[in-house]
C-alpha cells in the first residue's frame, strides 16, 4: 500500500521568515492571531502567548480578513502537455494561487493523454517545478479517452505522482459494463473514479448534432441543437446503482440539473458511496445568456435553468453536493471568437471561484464560512484523500491557509488573470469578496493579492 | 433599426415599416425600368457560408433595384474552405468598404456574433442562420398573406397588420428557421399560429410558443385556417431517425390530393375567397406537398418568390438609406 499522501507530497519546512498573522477572523470567527512556522501553523490565539524562538517574525495585518484553509479543486484543465498555447502548469499554478487554491487536480484530457505513468509523472513534475500550488494529475480511466479499454490504472497509481483520482473528464464513459470494471478496478489500488456523466447519444455526440446548450424553452428559440438534462441523470442513476453493486465509490463531476440531485440524495440515503461536485458557474448562470451567442458561455455541461442553479445552491448548502469544483478550462481567444457551433466548450474559473461561491451562497445566506471551507477544501481533500490538505486552522496543522477580504468587491476584468485563458463568464461583473494572501506549506505565494514567489521545489523536486 | 438579425425582436412598428415599403417596391419590380437610384454608391456583400442560391439571388436583384453595388462572396471556393475565420472574413469585407452584409450561415447565431461585434459597421442581414431564424422569409410571408387577406376583403394593405388571421404552419419545426421567424412575425402582427408537426419534428420547450400544437393535421385543418404553410422536409430527415418513411409522413403530414380537398374547401375569414397555400420553397413534390397542391389556385408560392425580392428591397432601403458610414443612423 500506498503511504500517507503527506509522505508523498515532500513538504519542505520553508526557510527564511516566519510569519505572525494578526487579527484573522478564522473562518468567520473572532480575531486571532496565528503564527506560521516552519510550514506549520505553530499557534493560535494572542501573539504574545506564542512560542518564542530566535527566528524573527514578518508581520501580515489580516484584521478584518477571514482566515481559511486553502482551497482544493479536483477539477481544473491545465492543458499541458499538448496546449501550451491555452495554459500551461505554470500559467496555470499561478491562477490556482490567485484564487487560493493550494491544491488543484488536472483532468486528463492533455495531449497526449494522461493515461500512462510517463504523462501523468511529467504533469506532477511540471507542478513542483511551479511550486505555486500542489498539482495532481488525474488519471484517464480509459486509454486515450476513448472509452474502449481501461488505461494502465495501476501503473499511474504506482507512478511518482501516485494518482489516486481516474475521470475520463470531457468525456463519459458511456460502457455500462467497462465502467463497471473501472470502479472494481480502481477500488483495489485505493482510488476513486469521478464521471463525466453524458449519455452520448442523447446529445449526439460526435455527430454533426452534437448538443450546444441546455434543452429547453431558450434552446427551442435560439435553433441550438439541446442538451436535455435527462442525458445527465441517467447516467448518474445508472453509475451510482453500478457504485453500490461493486461497493465501490464514485464521483459525479459538475453536476448541473435539479434532477441530478434528486438522485444523488436518494444514493446517499440509500447509503451509496457517491460524492458530487458543482462548478461556481452553475450555481449562478443560466441559459439565457445563450441568448448573446457569445461562445464565452458555451460549456459542458451546459448553463442550465435558474429551478436548476437554486436546486444546485440548496443541495450545497444541505450536504447533497459536497464540493465546488471549478472546472477552469482556459481556451486560448480563436477557440470562443467564432461561430457557436464551432466554439471550444469551457469557462475559466480558478480566479473567480471564491468571488463566485461568495456571492451564490454565502451573500445570499445559505452558507456560512465553516460550511465554505467544507465546500472549498476539507471535503475535496478528504474525497482524494489528502492528509495535509483540508485541515482545521490549528495549531500542528500545515500552513495552507488563505486570507480573505469578504467585504472587497471587484469588477472581473480576464486580462488582469494570471491563467492564459480570457474565457471568463464573469467579464465585466462585479463579485464580492477578494482573496488577499495565499500560504501554501507556509510560504505565502501570494500578499495583497499580487504574486510573490513560488515555493521552491527544494528537495522535492 | 440598425440590422436585421430576428422576427422575435423586431417591433411591431419596424414590421410595419417593411411591409409597407415592401408594397411600393412592388410597384418598382412591376415597372419597366426596375430601379430606383437610391442606394447608388453603397455596398452590398452576399456572404454564404451555405448553398442558397435562391435567396442569394433574390438579395442580389434586390440590392441591384436600388442601384447598390453587390458583391456575392461564398463560402465554396473561398479563403473559408482553407480555414479562414469568420472573424477575418468579415474584417476583409468590412476593409473593401461594405455597407451592408447580407449573411447566410449554417450555425445559429452567425448573424448576430456580427452584428455585436467589432469587426465591422456594416448593417446586418440575417439571411438564414442555421436553425434559428431567416427573418426576410417570414417577413415576405406575411406580405403574401397581408396582400391575399386584404384582398379578399377589398381593402387597401398598407398599414394594417394580420389581426384576425389564423395560420397553420406543418411539417419540420424544429430544424426550421423559416418557421421560427414565421412564429415571432405573424404573432408580432396579430394573427394566430398553429403548429401541425409529428412530435419529433418540434422542438423541446414548443409548448412555451404562443402558439397551438398538433400532432394531426387533419386535426388542425378542422381548425379552419386562412392560411397553410407548408415546410420542405430535409432529405437528412427520412432515414427513420424522426419519422418512419417518406411515405408514412406524406400519409399524415403531407399535402395530398385528399387534404387539398378539405383545404379548397377553407375560406379567408368570412369572405368567399379560398385560403391560402404558401411553401418557402424548394419544394419536395409528392412529400409534403402534392403536385396538384402546388399547382392549385390557391397557391400562392411563386407570389412568395415574388414579394421576397420587394421585401429584401424594403429591408436594404430602410437600413441602408438613414445610415451613415460610420454605422451610425441620421436622425
Amino acid at each position: 500500500m500506498s503511504e500517507p499522501t503527506t509522505a508523498r507530497l515532500a513538504v519542505q519546512p520553508a526557510p527564511g521568515p516566519h510569519y505572525l498573522i494578526r487579527g484573522a477572523s478564522i473562518l468567520g470567527g473572532a480575531p486571532e492571531d496565528l503564527v506560521v512556522r516552519d510550514g506549520i501553523i505553530a499557534s493560535v490565539g494572542a501573539a504574545e502567548t506564542a512560542p518564542q524562538d530566535q527566528a524573527p517574525l514578518e508581520t501580515i495585518d489580516a484584521s478584518g480578513l477571514i482566515a481559511l484553509p486553502g482551497m482544493v479543486d479536483l477539477h481544473v484543465h491545465l492543458r499541458e502537455p499538448g496546449r501550451e498555447d491555452a495554459e500551461t502548469v505554470e500559467t496555470g499554478s499561478r491562477a490556482a494561487a490567485k484564487g487560493g487554491f493550494t491544491a488543484v487536480h488536472a483532468m486528463a484530457n492533455s495531449s497526449p493523454v494522461a493515461d500512462t505513468a510517463g504523462v501523468v509523472e511529467q504533469v506532477h513534475r511540471l507542478g513542483q517545478q511551479a511550486g505555486w500550488t500542489e498539482v495532481y494529475p488525474v488519471g484517464a480511466i480509459t486509454r486515450g479517452l476513448q472509452g474502449k479499454v481501461l488505461a494502465e490504472l495501476g501503473a499511474m497509481a504506482e507512478s511518482s505522482a501516485q494518482v489516486r483520482m481516474f475521470s475520463d473528464d470531457g468525456h463519459c464513459v458511456t460502457n455500462a459494463q467497462l465502467m463497471r470494471r473501472a470502479m472494481e478496478y480502481v477500488k483495489t489500488i485505493d482510488g476513486f473514479v469521478a464521471q463525466h456523466a453524458q449519455d452520448a447519444d442523447l446529445t449526439g455526440w460526435d455527430t454533426d448534432h452534437a448538443a450546444q446548450m441546455n434543452e429547453g424553452k431558450v434552446s427551442a428559440t435560439l435553433g441550438l441543437p439541446g442538451w436535455p438534462a435527462v442525458a445527465e441523470e441517467a447516467i448518474i442513476a445508472r453509475d451510482v446503482l453500478l457504485a453500490d453493486y461493486v461497493g465501490a465509490r464514485i464521483h459525479i463531476c459538475h453536476v448541473s440539473t435539479k434532477g441530478s440531485v434528486e438522485i444523488i440524495r436518494w444514493a446517499k440515503q440509500r447509503g451509496i458511496q457517491v460524492t458530487a461536485e458543482v462548478t461556481p458557474h452553475h450555481l449562478l448562470l443560466t441559459d439565457e445568456l445563450v441568448r448573446s451567442y457569445d461562445p464565452v458561455y458555451k460549456v459542458n455541461p451546459p448553463l442550465r435553468t435558474e429551478a436548476d442553479t437554486q436546486a444546485l445552491r440548496e443541495a450545497l448548502a444541505e450536504g447533497v453536493i459536497d464540493v465546488i469544483g471549478t472546472d477552469h478550462a482556459p481556451h486560448p481567444e480563436q477557440a470562443k471568437e467564432c461561430e457557436w457551433n464551432q466554439a471550444a466548450m469551457g469557462m475559466t474559473g480558478l480566479e473567480t471561484a471564491l468571488p463566485a461561491v461568495q456571492h451564490a451562497m454565502i451573500n445570499t445566506g445559505l452558507i456560512d464560512w465553516q460550511r465554505f471551507a467544507e465546500i472549498t477544501s476539507t471535503r475535496p481533500a478528504e474525497i482524494y484523500g489528502h492528509t495535509h490538505q483540508g485541515r482545521p486552522i490549528a495549531a500542528g496543522e500545515p500552513a495552507n491557509i488563505i486570507l480573505v477580504d469578504a467585504d472587497a468587491s471587484t469588477t472581473i476584468h480576464p486580462e488582469t488573470h494570471a491563467t492564459k485563458g480570457r474565457n471568463s463568464p464573469f467579464r465585466g461583473v462585479e463579485l464580492p469578496g477578494q482573496v488577499r494572501h495565499t500560504f501554501l506549506g507556509g510560504v505565502p505565494v501570494m500578499l495583497n493579492s499580487q504574486l510573490t514567489g513560488p515555493r521552491s521545489a527544494g528537495g522535492a523536486a | 433599426m440598425k440590422h436585421l438579425l430576428d422576427t422575435q425582436a423586431l417591433a411591431h412598428r419596424d414590421a410595419l415599416a417593411i411591409l409597407d415599403t415592401a408594397e411600393e417596391m412592388t410597384a418598382v419590380s412591376s415597372r419597366e425600368v426596375k430601379k430606383l437610384p437610391t442606394l447608388r454608391g453603397r455596398t452590398v456583400v452576399n456572404l454564404f457560408f451555405e448553398d442558397s442560391t435562391r435567396t442569394r439571388i433574390s438579395f442580389e436583384a434586390a440590392a441591384k433595384r436600388l442601384s447598390a453595388d453587390v458583391m456575392n462572396f461564398s463560402a465554396k471556393g473561398s479563403s473559408v474552405s482553407k480555414g479562414e475565420s469568420l472573424k477575418d472574413t468579415v474584417q476583409t469585407l468590412d476593409a473593401m468598404g461594405a455597407d451592408a452584409i447580407v449573411i447566410r450561415h449554417s450555425a445559429s447565431g452567425a448573424a448576430a456574433q456580427l452584428a455585436a461585434s467589432d469587426w465591422t459597421d456594416a448593417a446586418v442581414v440575417n439571411a438564414g442562420d442555421g436553425t434559428h431564424e431567416h427573418p426576410t422569409q417570414a417577413l415576405l410571408d406575411a406580405l403574401t398573406l397581408r396582400r391575399g387577406w386584404s384582398r379578399a376583403h377589398g381593402e387597401n394593405p398598407r398599414g394594417r397588420n394580420l389581426a384576425g388571421m389564423r395560420v397553420l404552419i406543418v411539417g419540420d419545426i424544429v430544424h426550421s428557421r423559416v418557421a421560427r421567424s414565421n412564429v415571432w412575425l405573424l404573432r408580432t402582427l396579430g394573427a394566430e399560429v398553429h403548429l401541425a408537426a409529428p412530435a419529433t419534428l418540434l422542438p423541446y420547450g414548443a409548448e412555451t410558443w404562443p402558439v397551438t400544437i398538433h400532432y394531426s393535421l387533419d386535426e388542425a385543418l378542422r381548425e379552419a385556417p386562412d392560411a397553410v404553410m407548408m415546410l420542405r422536409v430535409q432529405a437528412e430527415r427520412m432515414g427513420g431517425a424522426f419519422f418512419p418513411t417518406a411515405a408514412e409522413y406524406t400519409r399524415r403530414w403531407g399535402l395530398t390530393d385528399e387534404r387539398l380537398a378539405l383545404v379548397e374547401q377553407l375560406r379567408l375569414g368570412a369572405t368567399d375567397s379560398p385560403a391560402l397555400i404558401l411553401h418557402p420553397g424548394p419544394m419536395n413534390r409528392g412529400v409534403e406537398i402534392s403536385a396538384a397542391a402546388a399547382d392549385s389556385p390557391q397557391s400562392r408560392i411563386l407570389d412568395q418568390v415574388a414579394h421576397g425580392v420587394a421585401v429584401r428591397m424594403a429591408v436594404l432601403h430602410l437600413l441602408l438609406s438613414q445610415r451613415q458610414p460610420d454605422g451610425s443612423l441620421d436622425e
